[in-house]
């Protein structure tokens, strides 16, 4: 290295920091949760208690932990990544022999006041593990095979600890961080073509096995796949759900029926409201307006960690940003997808919106990440 | 760790790139939703919102009182009854099977009505009120109701029911209701939602079944907010149903009433007719039986004992039940051979007991014969022979449209729905239905109401009713329907010739009033009324040769259901009829000795609008009746009930 090539940066130290957060990227967060409360109250029956307010506190606690992690010096976070993995995957098994069950699958831990969803925490822990992963590994042997097949191990760990709880749409979510990572990595395009013709096999292969000894998913999951692919054949039964969803979203119109107005959130045609299905209603009751300003704003969040991401010369930084940026954008894909009758009902929570402490609390430490590898970005003098 | 800065930047250039790239991908796809948003809540929002208004309201049927039957007083015949049922409610009940204990406690209610209950509960959805008790008593649901806080989910309702005040008198008449069957459904094309409500009711016999249309009334609705699961969150509007129509009918209460109990312990028919209007006063069958059983739901062991009882109360006797009629169809043949010319009233013929026609020997009923017989001693004294000589000359087919003219082979659309048409046998009935030729011998036969001629004792009544007045006399049961008079159509003239008219009357007029008439046992002394009427006998045998060769067994000594029917026919005052009557008694013997008494009895009550007064009878006869009226058993005359309300 020449003194010619060195290049003076410099990061904000001491409570100045905060001058520095992403604060655009804080207010594009509270605007969607603000939402969600409204939501909640009226998906509640104009009664505060009973999720609203207990959202709203989740959503304090959050913030509170973004400022916090954001405080923190990047380069902490990513010395602790492979830590927070292990302890991610170690929490996963523990789900796995001592979980309480809830709606048909082990997924959380009772820690008393809290209950842990140690598969959502896996979300932020394998993107950390990855980036760290990708900034330690030199830049020429990223698409080497060895080095491709370490990242898919990791991946496919808690993957398969998902799967067999079983929650078939955070295992899809981990996947798909993963494989956004590695793609941001650089990983060679072919590798990801041979893997997408693989992963078309396996799709061939689960829609073979059923009804075989050796069936590959739960009955209840071939139903919603064969109700996502003609909902109109159950309309009362499993395909119940996406045709009623679909009906609350289009009679929304521009303007919708008006706060507390939706019919269908009302008498209970919709499943999950508060949490799956919120944005049904939020659709139903705030029409083409309310719910087109909702996808603005998580629009508005992914443009700003981009952004930020673009200008951030760290490589482990720019990898987490995005990395993040990409698991929040499948959450909202997915489930408005979901809502929408373009993919199956899999349990994926609106981002921020929904009813849920665990979610809330795993994306907003995603965020704090955000904010800390913004901070800490090595800046130009 | 420590890396190139030219590493550092190649990969800070890597990851922009494709993070943009992901960027714009993740942009694009939310693109896709917004548009699909767009699509769905802006261009097909009508469709939507119009799913979603389907899938919120819930139209409920109000079922309507069913309209009233009255009798031409104006007394109730058919009403509702309000009617208490226990209804419980699975979700609200803890422990339903613990709550139906208590309840089992209060009210009468079987273990396995229990265990119904508890099987339809667990069936339907937790929040479907489910009957476990219909028709309770007031007192039982006095009891439920003060003990409602330890029967959580249980509800005493409130409903309407059919009921039947006059009991049995009307059964046949008026008919009964029951639930719809799947056959009903099937056999009616009627697109009326009513009738998929569980247990709705509707006419199954009688005039409710042939009024059904306007009794039933039309559904009120009634439109209620409901969730998903189908549970009412709340009423939206409500449109009361309109009530059937109501119905009066011809009939007197108090005259069907005496027709019922004098006909009691007999299998029998009487109809009685006005023959100035057409207008049937009364209509009995005997057996009857009670229709609130029916409508109850009754149960198998009484039906079955309906089903076998050998004197068949189900069926309509009067209208339905088919008789050969015997003698009471002579003035048929008779009015034929005078209309057509071939006979005159004081042609005699010589009856030496039988006639001998294609090596066949027809008899008369009187062995030893009549002698001289002209056309009104042929009626009065029941001649056979002289209707076997005249009918060859008159023919099959003139006898046959004389007997259609006076209402013969007709099923009279009285609004009853199974009215029966009888059989007036001719040439071409014979050739399409026994497929054979006709013979002579039918038609001597025929002319004395046996062979194949069949008719109901409606039809018998209303020729009557048509030889007394020269009238086309068409019977008619409804009078009025929501107060709107239904058309009496019995003014219309026969166009037969009076003088013919007149010597047949005159021949029933000698049937009751002459010495020698058949008849004569049973005739009416009253100040200025006189019956006339005829008698039949109609064998339901053939008697032997070898019967016939050591004498006829009397009919005492027959079996019951080999015995003759005995029939009658009559109209009075004789000279300007108001009443005419047909009684059939099934195996009653002979018709002058068990109908012609029924018949008299009841064309005196009918005329007198009450238990005829002993005055109306012979001098001889007068304490006989006064001990057979004491013995029948009636009901004291009724007050109308006017307007809607309850029975």
């Amino acid at each position: 290295m020449t003194f010619l090539e060195y290049k003076v940066t410099w990061t904000p130290t001491g409570p100045v920091k905060l001058l520095y957060f992403n604060w655009a990227l804080a207010v594009l967060l509270a605007a969607v949760a603000s939402y969600g409360f409204v939501m909640l109250y009226s998906v509640a029956g104009g009664d505060l208690s009973r999720w609203a307010e207990p959202q709203m506190k989740r959503f304090a606690v959050g913030f509170v932990a973004m400022i916090g992690i954001g405080l923190v010096p990047i380069w902490f976070w990513r010395n602790v990544s492979a830590l927070a993995y292990f302890l991610s995957l170690a929490l996963l098994v523990g789900v796995e022999l001592f979980g309480s069950t809830g709606m048909g699958a082990q997924r959380w831990i009772d820690l008393g006041p809290i209950r842990l969803q140690p598969s959502e925490l896996a979300k932020i822990t394998l993107i950390m593990m990855l980036a760290a992963y990708y900034d330690w590994l030199d830049i020429d042997k990223v698409s080497r095979p060895l080095w491709v097949a370490v990242p898919v191990v990791l991946i496919l760990l808690p993957t398969a600890l998902t799967v067999i709880q079983p929650d078939l749409g955070t295992a899809i979510l981990l996947m798909a961080g993963g494989a956004v990572m590695m793609w941001l990595a650089g990983v060679h395009i072919l590798y990801f073509v041979v893997v997408g013709l693989a992963g078309a096999g396996a799709v061939a292969a689960v829609f073979l096995s059923r009804g075989t000894p050796w069936q590959l998913l739960k009955d209840y999951q071939y139903r919603r796949i064969d109700t996502f692919l003609d909902p109109s054949s159950d309309p009362l039964g499993a395909g119940y759900h996406i045709t009623q969803s679909k009906i609350a979203l289009g009679s929304g119109g521009w303007t919708g029926r008006g706060f507390m107005e939706g019919t269908q959130s009302r008498l209970n045609f919709l499943p999950e409201k508060q949490t799956d299905f919120i944005f049904t209603t939020l659709a139903e009751e705030f029409g083409f307006i309310g719910a087109g300003s909702l996808l603005l704003l998580y629009v508005g969040i992914i443009v700003l960690c981009v952004i930020s991401a673009s200008r951030n010369p760290s490589r482990y930084g720019a990898l987490l940003t995005l990395g993040i940026a990409a698991t929040f954008f499948f959450f909202f894909a997915v489930n408005m997808s979901m809502v929408m009758g373009l993919a199956p009902v899999v349990g994926v929570p609106l981002p921020l919106v929904s009813y849920g402490g665990s979610a809330m609390l795993i994306l907003m430490i995603g965020f704090g990440l955000v904010q800390s590898a913004h901070v800490h970005r090595p800046r130009s003098k | 760790m420590r890396r190139a800065p030219a590493d550092s930047e190649r990969s800070q250039k890597l990851v922009t790139r494709r993070g943009l790239l992901l960027g714009g991908a993740q942009l694009a796809f939310a693109g896709v939703l917004g548009a699909r948003l767009h699509y769905m809540q802006v261009d097909q929002a009508e469709t939507y919102r119009l799913l979603a208004d389907k899938n919120r309201i819930n139209i409920r049927l109000l079922p309507p009182a069913r309209g009233l039957i009255h009798d031409r007083k104006g007394v109730l015949l058919a009403g509702n009854e309000q009617n208490y049922r226990i209804v419980m409610v699975r979700e609200n009940a803890d422990d339903p099977e613990a709550v139906l204990e208590r309840l089992a406690q209060l009210i009468e209610l079987s273990p396995e009505a229990r265990a119904d209950a508890l099987a339809e509960m667990k069936r339907r959805s937790p929040f479907v009120p489910v009957t476990i008790a219909d028709r309770v008593s007031w007192e039982e649901v006095a009891a439920v109701a003060v003990n409602l806080p330890v029967l959580p989910g249980v509800t005493p309702e409130v409903g309407l029911s059919r009921f039947y005040p006059l009991g049995r008198d009307f059964a046949h008449v008026v008919g009964y209701v029951g639930p719809v069957s799947d056959y009903d459904l099937k056999r009616i094309d009627d697109p009326d939602p009513l009738l998929q409500i569980p247990r709705f009711q509707i006419g199954k016999t009688g005039v409710e079944a042939h009024y059904e249309p306007q009794l039933r009334g039309h559904a009120g609705t009634l439109r209620v907010e409901v969730n998903a699961v189908g549970r009412v969150m709340r009423e939206l509007d409500r449109k009361e149903g309109e009530p059937g129509a109501e119905l009066q009918l011809t009939v007197n209460h108090a005259l069907q009433n005496f027709c019922e109990a004098r006909l009691a312990g007999e299998s029998a028919a009487a109809v009685v007719l006005d023959p100035r209007n057409g207008d049937i006063l009364a209509m009995a069958s005997s057996p009857s039986f009670d229709p609130n059983k029916f409508v109850r739901g009754i149960s198998s062991k009484d039906f079955k004992a309906l089903l076998d009882d050998p004197y068949r109360p189900l069926p309509n006797k009067a209208s339905q039940g088919l008789y050969p009629p015997g003698s009471t169809v002579k003035m048929v043949t008779a009015l034929a051979a005078l209309e057509a010319g071939l006979v005159a009233p004081d042609e005699t013929v010589t009856c030496n007991g039988y006639v001998e026609v294609s090596n066949r020997r027809f008899h008369c009923w009187k062995r030893g014969g009549h002698g001289k017989v002209d056309l009104v001693r042929s009626l009065r004294e029941s001649c056979d022979v002289y209707y076997y000589e005249v009918s060859q000359k008159v023919g099959i087919e003139k006898i046959a449209d004389m007997a259609r003219r006076l209402g013969l082979g007709e099923a009279h659309d009285v609004g009853l729905g199974n009215v029966a048409r009888g059989v007036v046998p001719s040439r071409e009935w014979k050739r399409r239905v026994r497929g054979a030729d006709w013979l002579i011998g039918d038609t001597l036969n025929a002319a004395i109401g046996q062979g194949y001629v069949l008719a109901s004792p409606l039809q018998l009544a209303v020729m009557t009713a048509r030889i007394a007045t020269g009238n086309v006399v068409t019977p008619r049961l409804v009078r009025a329907i929501d107060g709107v008079e239904q058309p009496a159509r019995s003014d219309r003239p026969l166009e037969l010739d009076p003088d013919n008219l007149a010597v047949v009357r005159q021949g029933m007029f000698e049937v009751v009033n002459a010495p020698h008439g058949t008849a004569g046992a049973s005739r009416v002394v009253a100040d200025g009324i006189r019956m006339a009427g005829k008698t039949g006998t109609s064998q339901v045998r053939n008697i032997t040769a070898a019967e016939r060769a050591r004498g006829v067994t009397s009919n005492e000594d027959l079996p019951w259901e080999r015995r003759d029917h005995a029939l009658f026919v009559a109209y009075a005052p004789h000279d300007n009829p108001e009443v005419a009557v047909a009684v059939v008694v099934e195996h009653g013997g002979g018709g002058s000795h068990t109908a012609a008494p029924v018949a008299r009895d009841v064309l005196l009550a009918a005329l007198y609008d009450g238990v005829p007064p002993l005055s109306a009878y012979p001098p001889s006869q007068r304490e006989t009746i006064r001990h057979r009226f004491e013995g029948l058993d009636l009901r004291p005359a009724l007050a109308p009930s006017q307007g809607r309300g309850q029975a």
